[in-house]
């Protein structure tokens, strides 16, 4: 039950610098949710991003038991930061987990807002995501300032930190530690926990060493030529 | 160096930073908008002017007026707004001002979808203005090319006082790549003695102009820029071949569908089919004596062009490039659809069966 036991609470809310991998980790954590046996709905609620988006995972996810929300493809390609109503369930029904995938920095974050009312009343976590290769978040201060930037636009406190630092294809182990470094750097300053490192499948094993657990994933966001 | 995360427009923002790009003007439009988003902000820590105009046709002649006075200037766009930005193109050409220019192709005609698209091959390399001019064309592939070309772009505008254009396509610019920022070669360029920015003791105004009434007058600049442009061809053309040695089908694309194709590639050769991969970097000048060359060989047998453009644009270069020694098939896909690797294997196992 790892992704249970990661993200323990009912929703999980998945911010961070855009760039970042938010959408990889939350595409990733709804299908292990739904591999756990939880029922679970993954909102794409990404205003910033056009292309990359859970959305275009529509059919890997509904296959694996996974409820995806999102804005209709009309709203978001016509550049309309339209909201889908159905998000409420989420928030009302609370015999369901929900993964909320919001879009890059405090401006992606400010669809958040508006639920705020409700979200503070359900049991959550905001989750900021960390890539230490990203250069506007490479360092502890940077990082953090964007950090105070998303719980000031949105109103939520940041309750956990996941180091998703990778270089796409040419990741390496090496890489993932720099990034735990910079995590436990920035959870030092702010009293924030890391809740876990992610990594490919095959670096597992060889991060077992390090003080979180590492959340194995395969990559599900390819460009047309992977 | 160290690789680094960018995501394609902050890193061509960047890549224009580092290149001493003085001033950008910009409006917003999916999906490049990064690109001025990024300006924004770090081109003034630079001490660079940052303006987002009131449309695309200011933006432009924003451009024109501070290349003009000598700055380095640069705009981007996407694809309808490169529209609007085609009479201050042909100003910048006619006047003989360097600029750079950014195209994040998106799907039209019209307004289209914001999808990547390759559908303004036309008009970037055949004038999308009038009159007789010409710009440099780079199409990048990746975000490192990308960002190599953005800094070079600035040093080839002002070598030859003419626009240049990078050709990059939505996914281009959207995307996430590792990247390493390499010390670009410096060239040798003239001093700006044209630019107007004050008569500073010259015994003559400098004065930036395509207005040439007399007719002479504007046949000789249209001489002069023939020349130029024949200059530019000469020295700038650039591809790339990819296991051509022995290929008996040859893909020729550019950008996204290029990396789409060196994928097919690993396919096709270990199905035992000899495939390799034609690809133009600069568009304008196309490398046509090159793909000439490449045609002649005999272990060549047939041509497959994969655009992400349903009528095909670049295949009327590459035609022109072939000149009829072989066959050329043609996979396009367009409106934000993007060819993928199994129809590329496809269409390059039907093509070779078609020859033999």
């Amino acid at each position: 039950m790892l992704a249970s036991a990661v993200c323990s609470h009912r929703v999980s809310i998945i911010t961070g610098h855009y760039g970042t991998g938010k959408t990889e980790f939350a595409v990733n954590l709804a299908l292990a949710m739904a591999g756990e046996g939880t029922s679970v709905i993954l909102a794409d609620l990404d205003i910033v991003n056009p292309y990359f988006r859970s959305r275009e995972r529509r059919s890997l996810l509904e296959e694996a038991g996974v409820r995806l929300i999102s804005s209709s493809q009309a709203c978001s390609d016509a550049d309309v930061p339209a909201l889908p109503a159905e998000l409420l369930t989420i928030l009302e029904d609370r015999s369901l987990r929900g993964v909320l995938d919001i879009g890059g920095d405090p401006v992606g974050a400010r669809v958040l807002a508006r639920f705020q009312p409700k979200i503070v009343q359900e049991d959550y976590q905001l989750i900021y995501v960390l890539n230490a290769n990203r250069p506007e978040v490479r360092d502890p201060e940077k990082a953090i300032s964007y950090l105070r930037g998303i719980e000031a636009t949105t109103g939520l406190a940041c309750t956990g930190i996941v180091n998703n630092t990778h270089l796409c294809g040419e990741t390496t182990e090496d890489e993932i530690r720099k990034g735990a470094a910079l995590a436990a750097e920035v959870s030092k300053e702010t009293g924030i926990p890391v809740l876990c490192h992610v990594a490919e499948e095959k670096f597992v094993s060889a991060l077992s060493d390090l003080p979180e657990t590492v959340f194995p994933i395969t990559i599900k966001m390819k460009k047309p030529w992977e | 160096m160290a690789k680094e995360l960018w995501k394609g427009n902050e890193a061509i923002a960047e890549a224009a930073i580092r290149a001493g790009c003085d001033c950008f003007f910009g409006y917003p439009i999916t999906p490049q908008s990064e690109v001025p988003e990024y300006m924004s902000v770090h081109l003034p820590e630079h001490g660079g002017v940052f303006v987002q105009s009131e449309s695309e046709v200011a933006a432009i002649n924003m451009v024109y007026g501070a290349a003009g006075a000598g700055m380095r200037a640069m705009t981007s766009s996407s694809s309808p707004g490169i529209s609007l930005k085609q009479e201050g193109i042909t100003y910048l050409a006619g006047a003989e001002v360097p600029a750079v220019i950014v195209n994040c192709m998106r799907g039209g005609p019209g307004l289209g979808t914001i999808q990547p698209a390759q559908g303004d091959y036309y008009q970037a390399t055949r004038g999308g203005g009038n009159g007789d001019y010409r710009t440099v064309v780079l199409a990048p592939s990746n975000v490192q090319e990308t960002v190599d070309f953005v800094q070079e772009a600035f040093d080839i505008a002002d070598q030859y006082r003419n626009p240049v254009v990078i050709l990059a396509d939505g996914l281009i610019g959207q995307m996430m790549e590792p990247i390493e920022w390499k010390p670009i070669a410096k060239r040798d360029l003239p001093p700006k003695d044209w630019a107007a920015c004050g008569r500073k003791g010259r015994d003559h105004h400098n004065v930036i102009n395509s207005l040439f009434i007399d007719p002479e007058e504007c046949n000789q600049l249209n001489n002069h820029l023939a020349e130029k442009y024949a200059e530019i061809a000469k020295n700038e053309v650039r591809w790339e071949e990819v296991e051509c040695e022995d290929a008996e089908l040859v893909i020729t694309a550019y950008g996204t569908p290029a990396r789409i194709a060196l994928t097919a590639l690993e396919t096709l050769r270990a199905d035992g089919i000899k495939a390799g991969l034609f690809r133009p970097i600069t568009l304008w000048p196309f490398p046509e004596k090159a793909l000439h060359e490449l045609a002649a060989k005999e272990h060549v047998r047939a041509f497959l062009d994969v655009e992400m453009s349903s009528t095909g644009q670049m295949i009327d270069d590459v035609r022109l490039g072939v000149e009829g020694q072989k066959p050329i098939s043609f996979l396009g896909q367009a409106g934000g659809v993007m060819p993928t690797v199994e129809e590329i294997i496809e269409a390059a196992k039907n093509a070779l069966k078609e020859v033999k």
